[in-house]
């Protein structure tokens, strides 16, 4: 879109405003732009967010990838990568660390996928 | 493990052990100001910070006692050449000098790599950021920080579509500083802007969490519209968005700094637009914190322009406001930037910064006048770009429409904005929504999580989490065996371990060099003839990286730089051992206290007086100016007469200038000299000194002489020689 500079015609609405007012209105302005993307943030995840989560759950960048990976593949990221992790631990019996490493190899998908389709989640 | 100031610092002993390394703290630190008026060295200073316990001053302080007086602001400095083992020596260098924020960029296409990067690949424009990487640059400059005495915060980047991956891989490792903002994902790397928001939330929460300091991306607004000053109403929008978004994800407003650049350069009449902008900006965004940058846009090859431009940016830093002052290389504009321009630019802002200390005590900017109208419109023109952005639908719908980098002075539009789609760009359509079950079972984690009531923290569910136990914390070493610090080093390590030397610009043994040379002739013709004497001279791949025509036809200003492969044995080398110089102050006050003559003349058939002259004249910083009275015979004089004129005036010293001879006529006058004076009875009176361009001390004490000084002697050395050894 070209556009001439209108500022003129554009800015009285503002003119009565003090420098506090507009400085006010500034952050008002801002405040209603980020607010949607902060919800959609706080109602969504990425790959990025859930390999971040196995990172501080102590897996290493390359098993956090994979196992993010086979979490897409099962349609489970919407339950949380790490929730994943805790499932297939409790199924199996076996620590989180351990069990996440078998999920990497392809082990316990099946029981992890029929637990939360039974609505098992905590 | 500590460093000795005249040992290199150990990059093998750096690596060793890295598995178990943890950092010593984690967040941000400011420097420490101290009160105003304090005093350092002869003066008073009211923007000065606490002093280094290891430095190097500018050159100008040696009249001040050698002081070094830093100032309130951080020091921002850019190291980061591909490898990461010859940035940690540059690192140590540039803290020495008053770095204490070290900036590493990463490789190309970092951003786009969906996930971590691990070991040591070697890296193109910038390093690959790892956790081996950060591990030992962090180890390497909490060495630094104890050998300097001020704590170093070291930075990089939190960006592309492994934001939070890395923003974890930060706050474990103790990164004290990133970059952070979804909007330049979007615009300059073409991530899918749903994606970079949502996992921008996510890498700001876990940022926040170790109080590291956030830096935005607006400024590449600057450097990528056609016209930079045209888009100061859209960078306030930037700056806003950003800052709005990282309040919402819990920083703190005092870690979040705004990356400011002053978006002109002279010619332009740079101060006139630049510094209502900069007022704008601090009275909009007041308590969040200003990072300035130095201007990039209108960066071309030839270093002193460069650095006068950058010298006005500080001169706006210093007339508003400055949290953290960074720098940019005056080689920034022609090549990845040199050891020594790193320091070229921290200097320059010391310097600049020092030498503006206090100057808003005494320059007010105008309360009336074109700088508030200035500052007012630009106010304005930001809050209405933001009542179109959501009268649009929103920053997404903005972004589809080509709102941002439009080289238009909004609500001017030229219709050139970078367009992206909402659904298009890298890793569109990867973004879910988390189910009502959703669960994180970690710490620092943003938004929406369906944990069990009644938990101490969320990582109870696991024990722990690497935030709150780093043992938990996965550690790779290498994953290519080729491609790694380790062969890196191998491959120079015999001629280390020699201890040869070969001049470098970047890495180790790079064997850069750079001439700088003037050729009686047009610029084109210049550069070929620069061409032609390095092939002559031996330097290889030679390149001409600076062109400065001084005249169509008079002449031509050049700087080449090319590639040699001499290597130095230090062992070889015939090194005279250096004298310490009394200092100025010593010689002055032994002087006063007795007083000192000297006769001084250029001898035999010689009329070159500009040497005697530079050495004895007050003006040159000669002897003169400590006190020390001069007899200056003139050119040409007989030996004899120098020697009658010292029995006359009872002085202290003979000073002698020649050239030097194949006929030896210096050695004759020499020796003719000390003869002369031993007839006379007065040569165990007197100090005897000979000078010239060719003369050695080694040759003058062979002839008779107490000493002689060669080409670039100052008169402090002849001074500080005469004090220390007179007669009586």
């Amino acid at each position: 879109m070209e556009r001439k500079d209108d500022f003129q015609q554009r800015r009285r609405h503002l003119a009565g405003l003090s420098d506090e007012e507009l400085h006010q209105r500034f952050w008002e302005l801002l405040d209603q732009v980020v607010e949607p993307l902060a919800e959609l943030a706080r109602t969504h995840t990425s790959p990025a967010i859930e390999r971040s989560v196995l990172l501080r759950m102590g897996f290493s960048s390359l098993e956090a990838k994979a196992l993010v990976e086979k979490c897409q593949e099962q349609g489970l990221l919407g339950k949380g990568a790490g929730h994943v992790v805790l499932k297939a631990a409790e199924i199996s019996g076996r620590p989180y660390r351990e069990a996440g490493l078998a999920l990497i190899r392809g082990e316990l998908w099946p029981q992890v996928t029929a637990e939360f389709a039974r609505g098992g989640g905590r | 493990m500590a460093l000795k100031i005249h040992e290199k610092i150990d990059i093998e002993e750096i690596l060793r052990d890295l598995e178990h390394y943890r950092p010593r703290r984690k967040g941000w630190t400011w420097r420490k100001p101290l009160p105003p008026g304090t005093q350092i060295g002869p003066f008073q200073y009211r923007q000065a910070s606490e002093n280094l316990k290891n430095s190097i001053s500018l050159p100008a302080a040696k009249y001040f006692g050698g002081i070094d007086p830093q100032p309130e602001c951080v020091i921002t400095t850019e190291i980061a050449s591909g490898r990461f083992e010859d940035d940690i020596r540059r690192m140590r260098m540039a803290a020495w000098h008053g770095a204490d924020h070290i900036m590493v960029i990463r490789t190309a296409g970092q951003s786009h790599y969906d996930g971590l990067i691990e070991g040591t690949p070697e890296g193109i424009g910038g390093v690959p950021i790892s956790r081996k990487q950060i591990r030992a640059t962090r180890k390497a400059l909490d060495l630094i920080e104890d050998e300097v005495g001020r704590p170093i915060n070291f930075h990089s980047y939190v960006s592309g579509v492994a934001g939070p991956d890395i923003a974890v891989l930060f706050a474990e490792e103790g990164v004290n500083g990133a970059h952070q903002d979804p909007q330049y994902n979007v615009l300059y790397r073409n991530v899918n802007m749903v994606r970079s928001f949502v996992d921008a939330a996510e890498a700001k929460k876990i940022m926040a969490s170790v109080d590291m300091l956030q830096i935005d991306g607006a400024h590449n607004a600057n450097a990528t519209a056609r016209e930079a000053w045209k888009v100061m109403p859209e960078l306030m929008v930037q700056h806003g968005i950003n800052c709005a978004f990282s309040l919402k994800a819990g920083m703190k407003r005092e870690l979040i700094s705004l990356s400011t650049v002053p978006p002109t350069a002279a010619p332009a009449p740079e101060v006139y637009i630049d510094l209502p902008y900069a007022v704008a900006l601090r009275e909009l965004f007041a308590g969040f914190r200003m990072r300035a940058q130095m201007n990039t846009k209108y960066m071309e090859a030839d270093p002193r322009e460069v650095t006068v431009n950058h010298t006005m940016n500080l001169l706006i830093s210093r007339l508003t406001s400055v949290d953290i002052q960074s720098t940019i290389t005056p080689d920034e504009g022609r090549n990845v930037p040199w050891h020594y321009n790193n320091i070229a630019a921290v200097n320059t802002a010391k310097q600049m910064l020092i030498g503006l200390d206090g100057i808003k005590d005494m320059v007010e900017l105008k309360k009336d006048g074109i700088l508030r109208e200035k500052v007012r419109e630009l106010k304005e023109r930001a809050v209405l770009f933001l009542e179109e952005i959501i009268a649009v639908g929103g920053y997404f719908r903005a972004v589809e429409q080509g709102f941002f980098v439009d080289s238009g002075y909004y609500p001017q539009r030229n219709g050139d904005g970078i367009v992206r789609r909402v659904d298009g760009g890298v890793a569109a359509d990867t973004v879910v929504p988390r189910d009502d079950d959703y669960l994180a079972p970690v710490c620092h984690h943003y938004g929406y999580n369906n944990l069990p009531p009644g938990l101490a923290q969320p990582c109870a569910l696991i024990d722990g989490c690497t935030l709150c136990n780093p043992d938990k914390i996965a550690y790779i070493d290498e994953l290519d065996e080729e491609d790694n610090v380790g062969k890196r080093l191998e491959a120079t390590a015999e001629h280390r371990q020699k201890g040869l030397l070969r001049p470098e610009v970047e890495w180790y043994a790079d064997g850069i060099v750079s001439i700088n040379l003037f050729f009686p002739a047009d610029a084109r013709t210049a550069e070929y003839a620069a061409l032609a004497l390095a092939e002559k001279m031996g330097i290889k791949d030679a390149e001409v990286i600076n062109r400065l025509p001084l005249h169509p036809a008079e002449g031509t200003f050049l700087e080449l730089k090319g590639r040699v492969e001499i290597d130095i044995d230090p062992a070889t080398l015939h090194i005279p051992e250096e004298k310490p110089l009394l200092s100025e102050e010593e010689i002055r006050r032994a002087v006063k206290e007795n007083p000192m003559t000297v006769v001084a003349a250029t001898v035999g058939e010689d009329e070159h007086s500009v040497g005697m002259r530079e050495i004895i004249d007050i003006k040159h910083g000669g002897i003169e100016g400590y006190g020390i009275k001069c007899h200056y015979l003139g050119t040409s004089v007989p030996v004899e007469k120098v020697v009658d004129a010292a029995i006359e005036t009872a002085a202290d010293a003979i000073l002698i200038s020649t050239i030097i001879t194949h006929a030896d006529i210096h050695r004759i006058n020499m020796r003719k000299l000390n003869d002369l004076c031993v007839e006379k009875g007065i040569r165990d009176k007197i100090l005897l000194v000979a000078g010239g361009t060719q003369v050695t001390n080694d040759i003058a004490v062979e002839e008779g002489m107490d000493a002689g000084f060669g080409r670039g002697t100052k008169g402090h050395a002849v001074a500080s020689f005469l004090v220390e050894n007179r007669r009586r």
